[in-house]
């Protein structure tokens, strides 16, 4: 029954957005403003059809009923609970219902957000996550229905596979879809905007506190993807430039230079009709990241459930809204018109710089993930692209954007003097360049040249982030969230550069046979094998391996690395043993069995590499905190525009 | 003002790519598995049925025959043997069970309880035979035709319905060259 009610409800939905957006659309076109009372009561019933059909689906796989397609093929009845909600999206029916879900959580949180803002405007905002949500909705129910049942019921499920049985990946997806969908919010303002004809700084004004939070939510479901990757799939690295990683990456990048542009827009009326067109850019990547990911026409490790039929669905998706919205723009962005001026070293100039790098950046990802589908459309043959054309392109940009970053956030509004305080920017750069030239020469020792310069690069960054602040706080002045989210975000910035910097340079790796009771001496540790012992779980059995760890005849940690055999669907997994010792990693994963109790290990230590982790995690953090500004909050800051009657804003 | 008309341009090219690119994925042969109309590869593993003889896959030569995917650990193919079993005394078509990542003392017991449906149960304990034949999970079932081409895979347990459309009716139609 309830799997039933479930898709009832989701048919509901379907309709209500297609309520929503219709008057959302037509009320403020055609003049009706009587239409605009029909708006939020749409957008309150579709949120709560779409919350009841995910609700079912949810139960249905927390009382194992296996007579669901769905829930047959991703639980079984030894699937522990957080994993059988976990499982719903586990697959593809599931997590395209995660991302109407997530819609509609955005929806009602940006109809919250729009009710003090001019009633016709809000109508369009809505209207156009509507539509957005109305064709996620139709491809559920034509192509991707998570309600089927399966006849005869499967005794038991055919598991959850295993990868996925990770907590770090049980909130992966949520995450990055929280990021994607919030983008949504933007694209609808960004249409809004274009369809009143009136874009003004308030527009930019808006925008700003939803771009922020979905580029933080990106941010943070970026980092747990990479963490799960080093952590579950042992591979020891944190990132692979594989298709479905590039296209969460992609409009992270658009989106960090959508904030940057916001802000000029914002403060300054400049680059309108860029901020436009990133606005949509932003959306329209993660729009293709579900298209790459769903219709199977890149091949990834990432891709379930590859369906052509699907593919030509999201395709007409995307050309409908995208090609829609940049109709929109070749017609509107020529009326736009910025009279104000900037000079050449003013922070508009660097603002226009990190926008130019960070649009190369992802162009250059972008070029690097199509480019196999394109030869392979033109007949050209299959071309395989991997780091050794991403690392070196990526980096060209993202050098020079640091050191600007460092600059520029000191720079004047419109004047074009040479930033204030040269002499701490220069004492700090000169700090920086100490610092990483005795960590590269005397306590690491070797491999300078790039090391040193983006080792220096990353701490003139946090540096030079903190001179504001420190600056603010010793006069005595408070500091807005929105400084103290972007000094966050900066620092955590320079923190990542390091990491990384200290991840690919210094890391160590062997990979050793060891018997039982020998020892393998890794970048001053002694590991010592001590054979391995059965292991069994709730729905695996497997071996875990010991291994004592010591250092200087001091005992450091035993590590249990372990290989999982998942029963019902026969996978083997590795799980590596990762321990942190003073801001480094002992990595340990066990290989094959060698026979005669010797097995393969692999050895990792690998200095930094949490921080990784740690500054997206701080970076994300930055932007919440810079979102919450109480700037962007107050309902008379943004100068409301004239509307027609009935304009109601609660104050 | 076309300047403004650059990005849909850009978009259109790109749309026309991806487009491109899903009818190839079609063609490619996202199909239930490519190895439908290619000779099934060839394997020779211990019998579990007739020990210490090996069951080599060129001996069925000639005849038509299923090639049923299966293991004791699989929860469905509990549901699917009885559908085998009386597949089997029937007798329409040979099927030959080849034991997946099995332990082979659980899989004689399966038999011995609940019947065996099999001509031969070669052994492919490190299931290198399955990766071969593009198994994902089991159960699923060839129909390979008398000069050893695979005709049609199942994915899934079978159904009486299902054999006896897709697996009995083929083999035995007048087009086909029947056993």
């Amino acid at each position: 029954m309830l799997p039933e009610l479930g898709h009832f409800a989701l048919i509901l939905a379907l309709l209500l957005a297609g309520v929503q957006a219709f008057f959302g659309l037509a009320a403020p076109a055609l003049h009706r403003d009587r239409w605009l009372a029909a708006v939020v009561p749409a957008t309150a019933g579709h949120a709560v059809m779409v919350a009841t059909a995910f609700g079912c689906l949810v139960a249905s796989f927390v009382r194992f009923d296996f007579s669901v397609a769905y829930v047959a093929q991703n639980s079984n009845s030894a699937l522990p609970l957080v994993y059988r909600i976990a499982a719903v999206w586990g697959a593809h029916e599931g997590s395209l219902l995660l991302w109407i879900v997530l819609l509609a959580c955005w929806t009602v949180a940006a109809a919250f957000g729009v009710a003090r803002l001019p009633p016709r405007f809000a109508a369009r905002v809505l209207g156009v996550l509507g539509l957005v949500s109305f064709g996620f909705l139709l491809f559920t129910l034509a192509t991707s229905n998570p309600f089927l049942r399966l006849v005869p019921a499967a005794p038991d499920g055919r598991d959850l596979n295993p990868l996925l049985q990770d907590p770090g990946l049980a909130m992966h997806p949520p995450l990055l879809y929280a990021g994607y969908v919030g983008f949504a919010v933007a694209f609808a303002f960004a249409v809004a905007a274009m369809l009143e004809g009136r874009l003004d700084q308030a527009w930019a004004r808006w925008t700003r506190p939803w771009t922020l939070a979905a580029w933080a939510f990106l941010s943070l479901g970026i980092a747990l993807g990479s963490w799960w990757a080093y952590y579950e799939l042992g591979w020891g690295g944190y990132w692979f430039w594989d298709p479905v990683e590039n296209a969460s990456f992609m409009p992270w990048l658009v989106g960090t230079a959508l904030i940057h542009s916001l802000s000029v827009t914002d403060k300054r009326g400049l680059f309108k009709s860029w901020t436009l067109l990133l606005a949509i850019i932003a959306f329209s990547l993660s729009l293709l990241g579900t298209f790459l990911v769903r219709s199977g026409v890149l091949v990834s490790v990432h891709s379930f459930a590859a369906d052509p039929a699907r593919g030509i669905f999201i395709l007409a998706f995307l050309v409908i809204m995208i090609g829609g919205a940049l109709t929109l723009y070749a017609w509107r962005a020529p009326l736009l018109r910025s009279d104000a001026g900037f000079e050449f070293a003013s922070r508009e100039s660097f603002l226009l710089f990190n926008n130019i790098l960070l649009v190369i950046a992802a162009a250059t990802v972008f070029g690097g993930t199509m480019a196999p589908l394109i030869s392979d459309s033109l007949g050209l043959g299959t071309l395989s692209v991997g780091p050794q054309y991403f690392n070196p392109t990526f980096l060209l940009p993202m050098l020079p954007l640091i050191a600007l970053a460092a600059i520029g956030m000191h720079a004047n509004w419109k004047r074009g003097r040479l930033p204030q305080r040269k002499r701490p920017l220069i004492v700090t750069g000169l700090v920086a360049l100490a610092v990483s030239a005795a960590l590269v020469f005397g306590y690491y020792a070797g491999r300078p040249g790039l090391a040193l310069m983006s080792l220096a690069l990353g701490i003139w960054l946090v540096l030079s982030s903190l001179i504001d602040p420190v600056d603010r706080l010793r006069r005595g002045l408070t500091l807005p969230r929105a400084i103290v989210g972007m000094t966050l975000a900066h620092v955590a910035l320079g923190v990542f550069v390091i990491a990384v910097t200290a991840v690919e340079t210094y890391t160590t790796e062997r990979d050793v046979a060891l018997a039982r009771g020998e020892v393998a001496h890794v970048g001053g540790y002694d590991f010592r094998f001590d054979g391995v012992d059965a292991i069994e779980g709730p729905n695996y059995d497997g071996v875990h391996g010991i291994v004592q760890v010591t250092r200087e005849g001091q005992a450091v940690v035993t590590l249990h690395p372990e290989k999982r055999r998942y029963l019902v669907q026969q996978s083997v997994m590795t799980e590596a043993a990762i321990a942190s010792q003073a801001g480094r990693d002992l990595f340990v994963a066990l290989g094959e069995d060698l026979g005669a109790g010797r097995w393969s290990l692999r050895i990792q230590i690998r200095p930094l590499i949490n921080y990784v982790w740690l500054a997206a995690a701080l970076m994300a953090l930055g932007g919440l905190v810079a979102a919450s500004d109480r700037r962007y909050r107050s309902a008379r800051a943004p100068a409301a525009e004239a509307v027609g009657p009935g304009q109601g804003s609660p104050a | 003002m076309t300047r403004y008309l650059l990005p849909l341009a850009a978009f259109a090219l790109l749309a026309i790519v991806l487009g491109v690119g899903i009818k190839q994925s079609k063609t490619k042969g996202v199909v239930v598995s490519p190895l439908i109309g290619r000779e099934a590869p060839d394997f020779t593993l211990p019998d579990l049925l007739a020990p210490p003889k090996k069951f080599d896959s060129r001996s069925m030569a000639g005849r038509w025959y299923a090639l049923n995917v299966w293991g004791t650990w699989c929860v469905e193919c509990r549901a699917e043997h009885e559908v085998l079993v009386a597949a089997r005394q029937a007798a329409r078509l040979p099927i030959i069970g080849l034991n997946w990542k099995d332990d082979e003392a659980e899989a004689r017991s399966w038999l011995a309880q609940l019947g065996n449906p099999y001509e031969a149960v070669p052994i492919d304990a490190e299931g290198r035979v399955a990766i071969d034949y593009g198994v994902y999970g089991a159960p699923e079932t060839f129909l390979i035709d008398p000069r050893g081409v695979i005709v049609h895979k199942q994915i899934g347990p079978l159904t009486p319905e299902i054999w006896e459309r897709d697996f009995v009716r083929r083999a035995t139609s007048p087009t086909g060259e029947g056993s």
